[in-house]
């Protein structure tokens, strides 16, 4: 794993700082999905856990206290991407 | 023993000597020493015992590879095992002592083990002590562990400091030899920000150890110039005593600086070690290389060494390795050694060069083209070699013999993060592949030749410069005398060896070992390395790893770039346990954290109990009670009857506010808080995603746009993240903000029917029954003008209230609450009573909420809203989680005389065997109820709900105790909750 995050808002700083809460899924439900959607059911128990890229949501804890979206490489370690979780989401990224 | 140090020389001071004692025997060394060269000045060959034949050992390296040499240094909690004697510097009053050997090094029984070599070969573990089974732990791997060994560890403290630190750079120099100072000296004269590591205590690296001058000076005189040029730029960092041991994402490098372990005395103000974390954006390896041994027989011997270590010592610390010495070597290293042994005085006796004739290369003593060394002879020090050459056997008499089996490039940072090392045929070694980040120099990257490693290190620099946008400053190296010659050609091992060969010194690996480990199907080399333990001691096979390639190659009928290499990883060198924890030891492991009002309960006489990183006061002893339970007993039983007072700050306490607030609770909690009124607390309970119970507590409402929620002492900062992460991923919609502010209010617990009455002198307002009923919530003040908050909420089923203020103020109304109940009876309690007092009520804790539940199996189904969505509804519906023989909460009291019900015992059905099969649930929470007279408990049982009044069996598989108790509700006190309205 990568030993510095891009944070996107203190900038580099050590993984020790952050923890990590799993990867983002694929597509949660919207909020108000009625609760028999089988949505529900693959947002909360299924990850294709892929080799290579993968998304995660990471917490910065020791530092600005944002959720991330930290897009990274389980394979090289490279991290491709770390975004403000809230700001995709108002963007329109359902996660 | 006869002193081998020269008359003059070396990069020792004379004007100093240092005492220190080698097992007892007082010796005498100079400033600059090494442990080792002081030893080899006084004469001391034999250092060490080997790890497994405890075959005599001596000193076979003058640097970080050192297998052998290895000693316990300090005393006390300083007491240091497995030290390298090679790298640790000499220092007044040192007090070093030999390992592996008893009853001592010169006669160790333990090498019996030799005669019984044959039984002890790769693999004996699995082969010789299998049967009968139950014998391995108790006598065959205490035996093994005893006769096998490296030094002990003290138990005592160390009472050293030790410490870490970032440092952050534009270009990472390892390795202050010729091409790493030349590296850092270009970048640091380009102003870029540079930081140099080299392990040694004198930069210089090679150039230490041989007699070379550069420009019109001396080599060491030249490296000292440079770093003291270095050491005056501000954008420089020099770090020597400094190894780098590991590379790490993000370019991120580990280094171990070794502040204070050369001085005799400590300055406690300062660490010992320090562990620095080097951000590099550009780093260049200027590692050097290992030569490597020769493997023949009798090669381990003490008198027998490394060619390059003996100029080391003869040319750094003016010692010289024997009086009449040879030379084996496979290349041009062999023949500078025997001109600087001359140089110095000494006689060799012969030059044994493995290779035919070689041209341009002589010596002006007997060489001996085409020879091998086959064996060596003498007890515990070299007495002399056998030879063989065309055909003949020959015995020599010497007393130390130098052996030069090539170059090793030091490659293994570069290939920690995966990268597999390239054979290079025409260097007969392994270099590492290109890296991001990652340049080799010199000799690490298979350059040797001193004026090609200047080159080198400046090209190297300027690359990375280049990398980085910098524009290099310009210079030439300093000009090199004639060039000593650095070819050879490899010779895995002398297969005309008449005696035991080792490869792995440090591990007694042995030719044959590795033979065996093919002929048995362990040819893979991670096999190899693994049946043999061949590169696995705490040297990781830094001289033998390349031999023993080449020797598995040869077996297998393949070449060393077919086998390839084992696996490189951190660490390069031994760290010690103490840089690696640094400062978080003893009361700094974890913060502790204290309650506002610790002090206040401290002078009620509380003990505290650690609970997470918190003291909690657990029970207030007084005179005659000298038992926990007397006291919880008292307390609770007086929260009954009278009233008491209890430090509730641990909870978890967050400001919710915006407009959203509303809103954002109810989707959070499981229960409704949107139409929660102002002024009201309320119960409520948190799920996660996947339906379980996550958190309980009580959340306030203050304003329309403002709430107050408490979260259990353990959960409060996950409760935190977790709402965070509803705000901000979840709903981003809604605008609703938190703070945390555990820390800033003391809260404390009013319990009893006589609460009332102490509250009412303190606060400024009405609270009678009908102006502050149950579950009220209010801003209010207390002594006047303190601001304050009031909550009628209840844990222990009493009239009670919380009451939080200002965290400065906490002691202050504590001692003012305790003054108010004075005339009601008024007794501070503990955790221990808060415990009791919630169990006879029947309330949960996380004893209850353990992960496995959902709202139902506690009887709060009802809560969980059909009305709205909230985290977890989804998931609640699930098959699982709404069966019927799930776990249910129940309460259990003993049948006929009181039994003491313990907490994780398990529930049989009255007839049934005890067996995990037969399990129908366990206790969760138990204790003795003062209130009742008798043993209670709360527990998970199946379908438990049903069972009331069933007569069930508490088993407690660890004390073999098993007895009936009767299931029953959950509320042993005031089940129609009167009491809280009274």
């Amino acid at each position: 794993m990568a030993s510095l995050i891009p944070c996107p808002h203190c900038g580099m700083r050590p993984k020790e700082e952050f923890t990590i809460r799993g990867a983002v899924p694929d597509d949660r439900p919207a909020w108000g999905t009625p609760i028999d959607d089988p949505q529900w059911f693959s947002a909360v128990y299924l990850r294709t856990n892929p080799r290579g890229r993968l998304r995660e949501h990471w917490y910065h804890g020791a530092g600005c206290g944002r959720w991330l979206i930290v897009e990274r490489d389980n394979l090289s370690h490279a991290v491709y991407d770390v975004a403000d979780a809230r700001t995709r989401a108002l963007a329109g990224d359902r996660t | 023993m006869s002193s081998r140090r020269l008359p003059k020389g070396g990069l020792i001071d004379r004007s100093r000597p240092i005492d220190f004692t080698f097992d007892g025997q007082k010796l005498s060394g100079f400033a600059g020493d090494t442990l080792a060269s002081a030893l080899l000045a006084n004469g001391r060959r034999l250092v060490g015992r080997s790890f497994k034949y405890h075959r005599p050992r001596g000193i076979l390296t003058a640097g970080s590879a050192e297998p052998n040499a290895l000693v316990t240094v300090g005393t006390g909690g300083r007491r240091e095992p497995n030290v390298r004697a090679t790298m640790a510097e000499l220092h007044e009053g040192m007090v070093a002592e030999s390992q592996n050997r008893w009853p001592s090094l010169g006669f160790d029984l333990g090498a019996v083990n030799q005669l019984f070599s044959p039984f002890l070969a790769a693999g004996f573990y699995y082969k010789t002590f299998m049967w009968p089974a139950a014998l391995w732990e108790k006598l065959y791997e205490p035996l093994i562990r005893r006769a096998a060994g490296l030094g002990k560890a003290t138990y005592e403290r160390d009472p050293d400091r030790f410490e870490k630190r970032w440092a952050h750079c534009d270009l990472l120099v390892i390795g202050a030899g010729p091409a790493g100072l030349m590296a850092a000296l270009t970048a640091g004269r380009s102003g870029a920000r540079v930081v140099l590591v080299d392990e040694q205590s004198l930069p210089g690296g090679s150039l230490l150890g041989e007699r070379e001058s550069l420009g019109d000076m001396e080599a060491s005189d030249w490296a000292r110039q440079v770093a003291d040029e270095l050491d005056t730029m501000p954008n420089v960092r020099l770090l020597p005593r400094t190894t780098a041991f590991g590379w790490y994402d993000s370019n991120v490098f580990a280094a171990l600086e070794r502040v204070q372990k050369h001085r005799a005395e400590i300055d406690e103000a300062l660490p010992v070690e320090r562990l620095w974390r080097i951000v590099a954006k550009r780093a260049v390896l200027a590692s050097g290389a290992e030569e490597r041994p020769l493997v023949f027989g009798g090669n381990d011997r003490p008198g027998v060494m490394i060619a390059g270590a003996m100029r080391t010592y003869l040319n750094r610390y003016a010692v010289a390795p024997g009086g009449k010495v040879a030379i084996f070597t496979n290349g041009d290293a062999g023949y500078r050694t025997a001109r600087d042994l001359q140089a110095h005085g000494v006689e060799v006796a012969a030059l044994i060069d493995s290779r035919p004739a070689v041209s341009g290369m002589s010596a002006a003593t007997r060489t001996i083209p085409g020879g091998l060394v086959t064996r060596s002879f003498g007890g515990k020090s070299l007495k002399g070699v056998e030879i063989l050459s065309n055909g003949k056997y020959e015995r020599i008499g010497v007393d130390a013999l130098a052996m030069s089996g090539g170059y090793t490039p030091i490659i293994n940072l570069a290939c920690q993060r995966g990268g597999r090392p390239i054979w290079n045929e025409g260097l007969q070694a392994f270099l590492a592949p290109e890296t991001e980040g990652l340049a080799m120099a010199g000799s690490a990257a298979g350059v040797y030749g001193l004026a090609d490693c200047l080159r080198d290190g400046i090209e190297k620099g300027k690359a990375a410069l280049g990398e980085l946008g910098i524009k290099p400053a310009r210079f030439d190296p300093p000009k090199t005398t004639e060039e000593a010659g650095t070819g050879f050609k490899a010779l895995w091992h002398v297969k005309e060896s008449r005696s035991k060969a080792f490869v792995d010194f440090q591990n007694d690996v042995a030719v044959s070992d590795l033979g065996l480990a093919v002929r048995e199907g362990y040819g893979h080399i991670e096999h190899a390395k693994r049946y043999t333990t061949t590169g696995m001691a705490t040297d990781q096979g830094k001289l033998s790893n390349l031999n023993a390639i080449g020797i598995v190659a040869e077996a297998r009928g393949k070449s060393p770039a077919e086998i390839g290499t084992t696996t490189f990883r951190p660490f390069y060198t031994p760290v010690s346990f103490g840089a690696i924890v640094g400062a978080n030891r003893e009361k700094h492991f974890q913060p502790v954290r204290k309650s506002p009002l610790h002090g206040w309960a401290e002078a009620n006489g509380a003990v505290f109990v650690e609970a997470g990183q918190w003291y909690r006061s657990a029970w207030f002893p007084r005179d005659g009670e000298n038992h926990w339970r007397q006291s919880a007993d008292r307390e609770a039983a007086n929260v009954r009857a009278n009233v008491g007072v209890c430090d509730v700050s641990t909870l978890g306490k967050i400001e919710i506010f915006g407009p959203d607030a509303s809103e954002f609770l109810n989707r959070v909690y499981c229960n409704g808080f949107a139409k929660l009124p102002v002024g009201k607390a309320r119960y409520g309970l948190m799920l996660r995603e996947d339906g379980f119970i996550y958190d309980d507590g009580t959340t306030s409402r203050f304003a329309e746009d403002h709430y107050f929620m408490t979260t259990t002492t353990a959960q409060a900062a996950g409760v935190m993240t977790h709402l965070e992460f509803c705000a901000q991923v979840l709903w981003p919609d809604l605008d609703v903000r938190f703070a945390s502010v555990s820390d800033q209010w003391a809260q404390m617990a009013i319990a009893g029917p006589k609460s009332r009455a102490v509250i009412a002198e303190l606060v400024d307002r009405d609270i009678s029954n009908d102006a502050f009923p149950f579950l009220a919530a209010a801003d209010v003040v207390v002594l006047g003008t303190l601001p304050a908050r009031l909550f009628r909420i209840s844990f222990s089923g009493e009239l009670a209230y919380e009451l939080a203020v200002p965290a400065r103020a906490g002691k202050r109304v504590a001692d003012a609450v305790m003054e108010a109940g004075a005339k009601h009876g008024i007794m501070p309690y503990g955790t221990e009573a808060l415990s009791v007092l919630r169990i006879e009520k029947g309330h949960v804790t996380h004893s209850e909420i353990n992960g496995t539940v959902v709202p139902d199996d506690l009887g709060m189904g009802r809560m969980a809203s059909q009305a709205k969505d909230y985290v977890g509804r989804a998931m609640l519906g699930r098959e699982a989680l709404t069966a019927e023989d799930r776990m249910q909460l129940v309460g259990l009291r003993p049948v006929g005389a009181d039994r003491l019900i313990r907490a994780g015992s398990h529930l049989l059905e009255r007839d049934a065997s005890p067996s995990t099969g037969n399990d129908q649930g366990h206790v969760t929470s138990a204790c003795y109820s003062p209130t009742l007279g008798h043993h209670i408990a709360l527990a998970l049982l199946k379908r438990g709900r049903a069972r009331h009044g069933e007569e069930i069996r508490v088993w407690d598989g660890l004390r073999g105790e098993e007895f009936p108790v009767i299931v029953c509700e959950t509320a042993f006190v005031d089940p129609e909750n009167e009491k809280l309205h009274a």
